[in-house]
């Protein structure tokens, strides 16, 4: 079986991580444009997004089915179709798969919901390892402000409603995201998470990034030649 | 008593009800032999709660769609019956358990486990995925020797050869017979091997249905009649349960690994 890091496909793969409203989603776009341009395959992939299992996801968030354990699985299933489907057939065709969230994004939730650290991981040993994985890392109270404020409301899970923190939505939604945190900023070591501050401007965390992925594809080149 | 890893918030107790196992291929009898069980144990004055695969409120119906359209992946598939099986687990089994009931599985992670090697997956993968499960009071596998056996129960049931059942998706032969041999084949191997890893109770489900019921009540009465033991793993042992129409593997113990 494949897992965490043996893969030697042609293509390469970058994602993206953060908490929610660190500015990865924006950043991953322009660098997808910018890839395009260049005239590189480019294969996008995000977070939840398996047509498989979708509808079971819509429903138990709808109805609250979800336990932190089920959570992590469903998400888990979800991962596993988009790695048989849109992650590994497009690296084996030598593309360059840009992800939106990846398995760091289930370890910091899972374990911030009470999963057990060590069999969130064993779980996703069949994912991919990343090329580079962007952490997008902003302080609290902003990434907090940036979804706050540009949301209608918070959803259950979401917010972390269903671990009963807190009755107040947004107090639960600022307890969950600082151990989410806590788990990303644990994970930079563990997983060699590239660290990106999200507090800076657009501009320069985009320069960066590309300044980063330039070299993996020089190397690409100089590889397929 | 977990295999590994106890699901997040789950204490680890002593339950009053008991978890009994049935296993064993497609269409060797299991559904058959569990509602046959459950009619006796409720004439005997017991609660009993009987699920299986597939049946969770969360994970049910989308496993049942994603099947009909043969895109499943092996992973996918995996995942999505480990989804149900800890539903059914969190919201059906445990309650149960702990409220006295007798609880009758059809199938168990032991299947998951025998499709997810017979597809090439890693053992020790799905192994640690399922050490979340509750380690059974007895697991009685329904065996018969060969898949042409099987092929003779689905014709006589009338239905279909069903595209999983055939393995349909590991491309092992040219139409739906051949792969079905090859694919069940390779299961009741892997059925036999997990039979001395996890203690299963064999029963030679290839005799008249009349017969392995009896044998079947026989050996849950023993289950459930045996007194809890104190402070600890209640596990099957040689001495006790061996009879001439039931042949016990020896029973390993369970990882307490954590």
């Amino acid at each position: 079986m494949i897992s965490y890091g043996n893969h030697r496909f042609p293509g390469q793969l970058f994602v993206v991580e953060g908490t929610d409203g660190s500015g990865k989603s924006t950043q991953l776009a322009l660098l997808h444009q910018w890839l395009k341009a260049e005239g590189y395959p480019v294969f996008f992939s995000e977070w939840n997004s398996s047509p498989l299992v979708k509808d079971t996801t819509r429903r138990a968030k709808k109805r609250h089915l979800f336990t932190p354990a089920t959570f992590s699985l469903l998400h888990a299933t979800d991962f596993a179709d988009r790695t048989e489907r849109d992650i590994i057939p497009p690296l084996k065709a030598g593309a360059i798969v840009l992800a939106d969230r990846y398995i760091y994004t289930a370890f910091a939730r899972d374990v911030a919901r009470g999963c057990d650290r060590a069999w969130v991981r064993e779980v996703y040993k069949f994912a991919i390892k990343p090329t580079v994985a962007f952490f997008f890392r902003a302080p609290l109270d902003i990434a907090i402000d940036r979804i706050i404020s540009g949301r209608p409301a918070l959803k259950y899970y979401e917010a972390g409603l269903d671990m009963e923190w807190s009755d107040e939505a947004e107090e639960s939604f600022t307890i969950f995201q600082g151990k989410i945190l806590t788990e990303y900023d644990r994970m930079v070591e563990e997983f060699g998470l590239t660290v990106v501050d999200a507090s800076r401007s657009i501009e320069e965390q985009q320069h960066e990034m590309r300044d980063i992925i330039s070299k993996h594809l020089k190397k690409r080149r100089s590889r397929n030649h | 008593m977990f295999y590994g890893t106890p699901l997040p918030g789950i204490e680890r107790e002593e339950y009053s009800g008991k978890l009994i196992v049935l296993e064993g291929a497609d269409g060797v009898g299991r559904s058959t032999h569990t509602a046959l069980l459950r009619t006796w144990l409720e004439a005997r004055g017991h609660a009993v709660l009987d699920t299986g695969m597939t049946r969770s409120v969360l994970a049910g119906r989308g496993i049942k769609e994603a099947k009909t359209g043969h895109t499943l992946g092996r992973l996918t598939m995996q995942l999505f019956y480990a989804t149900d099986f800890v539903d059914r687990l969190e919201n059906e089994m445990l309650p149960a358990l702990r409220a006295g009931f007798i609880v009758l599985t059809d199938r168990y992670v032991y299947s998951a486990i025998a499709r997810a090697e017979v597809r090439g997956l890693d053992p020790s993968w799905i192994r640690s995925l399922y050490g979340i499960a509750l380690v059974p009071d007895a697991v009685f596998y329904l065996r018969v020797d060969s898949a042409q056996e099987l092929v003779q129960r689905v014709l006589a049931s009338g239905r279909r050869f069903d595209y999983w059942e055939s393995g349909m998706d590991l491309h092992l032969g040219g139409d739906f017979y051949d792969s079905f041999i090859e694919y069940q084949s390779q299961m009741l191997k892997v059925f036999d091997r997990m039979s001395d890893e996890y203690g299963f109770q064999v029963l030679d489900a290839s005799r008249s249905i009349n017969r392995v019921a009896a044998v079947l009540r026989r050996a849950v009465a023993r289950v459930i009649d045996k007194k809890p033991k104190v402070g600890g793993i209640s596990h099957s042992s040689t001495e006790t349960q061996t009879t001439s129409d039931l042949a016990v593997k020896p029973a390993l113990a369970a990882r307490a690994d954590s």
